[in-house]
């Protein structure tokens, strides 16, 4: 559905040439939702801007649904621009014009007869639930509200594509899945692809289906998400999946020599275990203890849900003799769980 | 009528006259009004649109208009009516009277508003903007239906704020002979030196002013949400 080659876009700063993004290739399959995560300054704002040309790439070539974008006028990517709705973080809702106005605002240009458009209105109201609002001002709304607002207004012309930027930065976590739910339910009933970028690994956890890594202007790692959450690669992918789940308070509590919790006898590991959805529940550690004398003690463990399916970690001080660690740690290693040694 | 005569005796006298005074006082400040609104918003808008990072960005047009404006900002209106007394008569045919000082009220008023205008219009969150180019909506589309819809209020305040300001102007032209009610103050209230006459005008251009700020505030709150 959606096809960059090797996108590019510098901008030129008073102080030199800015290299926003980085011959980034993606491909984005119709119906998915695809996450692009990455902290501020990394440059998925403007990547995603780049694929309804909002900023027009320096370099390289944007397709979506078979039309190449880079290579229109003007005028024809604004017809093609309708057919790829958008949202942002900060909403962007008119606020001199009522919650129906906002709706009816992209429908202007649409050939649609006026008793069409008002019950395209009406359904788009319903389908975000805000039926009983559609006379208010955007003022009168919640942030919640405003975005529910914002979402069926970007629906409005049937676009093929969504492009949510930072839609749910904005908003409290309670409200952040609600949001989602409803991006979910859109994706879903309407089929629409839809792009989320976002600097929250929670949202990608709970709706996408894929995720590209961002990282200084490049894509740095690509994939279904709980891949990428059971493997992850790089050092960045890593520090995102840490902060989703507590994992990184652990990493700060070993650095505390003082700390009980992790202070070690002799001979004594921490390891993490990362349990996939292919291996986990197995009962690992109780055979640590039976075949290696091997005792585990669990200092942390989390379990997260991913489309259906568990991914677990488990943070153990393992104690024994050094020769059965070392062959728990081999055991462990063939039973396909992730192996990291955090202190010894 | 005899109250007023008894609280301002010469308006027995000068009544007719200031009739003629309001007439020409209320047709320079609708002329001039809305020549010079409609020019002080194109040159606004012309003013956010070429700005760099705006949706029609064209630095050296920017760059022009802005220097244009400081200069004829920066002249004395007083200055800038006798210096505009040639282009007056190349324009309107004539360096005196009212119709000449449509050029000089216009020129003195414009310049003004557009930066007021500017300054109004760099309030409209970018974001919209964005948002209707994602829309589909075309650079012109974009600055009607979300720079000059959604600053209403905006633009409503400005505009009452030049228009007090174009009173004062007009009173000044009185001084190249346009007449209008500065023209009558000064002849009468000055130079003859009756005291009610500066009273009556006075009053006047309150209710005027009173009456523009009662539309103006009228706007602003059925536009605001």
């Amino acid at each position: 559905m959606i096809q960059l080659e090797k996108v590019s876009k510098f901008f030129h700063t008073g102080s030199g040439e800015v290299h926003a993004v980085k011959e980034v290739s993606l491909h984005i399959e119709q119906g998915e939702v695809f996450g692009i995560i990455g902290f501020s300054g990394a440059g998925k704002s403007t990547l995603v801007r780049c694929i309804n040309l909002l900023e027009r790439p320096t370099k390289g070539t944007v397709i979506v649904d078979g039309t190449e974008l880079t290579r229109l006028d003007e005028k024809q990517l604004r017809e093609v621009r309708r057919k790829i709705g958008m949202i942002f973080q900060h909403f962007n809702l008119l606020r001199s014009r009522t919650v129906y106005d906002n709706i009816a605002f992209p429908l202007k240009k649409s050939s649609l007869s006026k008793e069409e458009k008002h019950k395209k209105i009406l359904s788009l109201l319903e389908l975000v639930g805000l039926s009983d609002k559609k006379d208010a001002y955007p003022s009168q709304l919640s942030g919640g509200q405003k975005q529910r607002v914002a979402i069926a207004r970007a629906l409005a012309n049937d676009p093929k594509v969504l492009l949510c930027d930072e839609a749910t930065s904005a908003l409290d976590p309670q409200t952040t899945k609600s949001i989602l739910y409803l991006l979910k339910q859109v994706n879903e009933k309407l089929g629409i692809t839809i792009v989320v970028i976002t600097h929250e690994m929670a949202v990608v956890k709970d709706i996408c289906d894929r995720v590209a890594i961002m990282e200084l202007g490049r894509v740095v790692e690509e994939g279904f998400t709980e891949d990428v959450f059971v493997h992850p690669r790089e050092t960045v992918t890593k520090d995102f999946i840490n902060t989703a789940n507590n994992i990184d308070k652990i990493y700060e509590l070993i650095q505390q020599e003082s700390n009980d919790l992790t202070k070690l006898q002799d001979g004594e590991k921490i390891v993490m275990l990362t349990y996939s959805a292919n291996n986990a529940g197995e009962p690992v550690l109780s055979y640590l203890v039976e075949s290696f004398g091997v005792k585990a003690n669990i200092i942390y463990g989390n379990i997260d849900i991913l489309k259906g399916k568990s991914i677990g970690k488990l943070v153990v001080t393992l104690s024994g003799k050094a020769e059965n660690i070392e062959k728990a740690l081999a055991y462990i290693q063939e039973r396909k769980v992730e192996l990291e040694v955090m202190k010894e | 009528m005899n109250i007023l005569y008894e609280i301002a005796p010469n308006l027995e006298a000068l009544g007719s006259e200031l009739v003629k005074c309001i007439r020409q006082t209320i047709q320079m400040l609708i002329i001039s009004g809305v020549i010079a609104f409609v020019l002080g918003l194109f040159l606004g808008v012309l003013l956010i649109v070429t700005k760099s990072g705006g949706i029609m960005t064209n630095p050296i047009l920017y760059k022009i208009l802005d220097k244009i404006i400081d200069v004829i900002r920066s002249i004395p209106f007083i200055i800038l009516m006798v210096l505009l007394i040639p282009v007056s008569r190349a324009l309107v045919g004539t360096g005196s009277g009212v119709t000449s000082s449509y050029v000089a009220l216009i020129a003195g008023t414009v310049p003004f508003f557009a930066r007021q205008i500017e300054s109004v219009l760099s309030d409209v969150d970018y974001g919209l903007v964005e948002a209707s180019a994602s829309m589909g909506f075309s650079p012109l589309e974009i600055i009607f239906s979300i720079y000059l819809k959604e600053s209403i209020p905006g633009i409503t305040r400005v505009t009452m704020i030049t228009f007090v300001s174009l009173i004062g102007i007009t009173a000044m032209a009185g001084a190249i002979g346009a007449g209008g009610l500065g023209d009558f103050a000064i002849r009468y209230g000055y130079q003859m030196g009756y005291r009610d006459m500066i009273w009556v005008t006075v009053i006047i251009i309150l209710i005027i002013i009173s009456v523009i700020q009662a539309v103006g505030n009228f706007i602003i709150r059925k536009t605001t949400h």
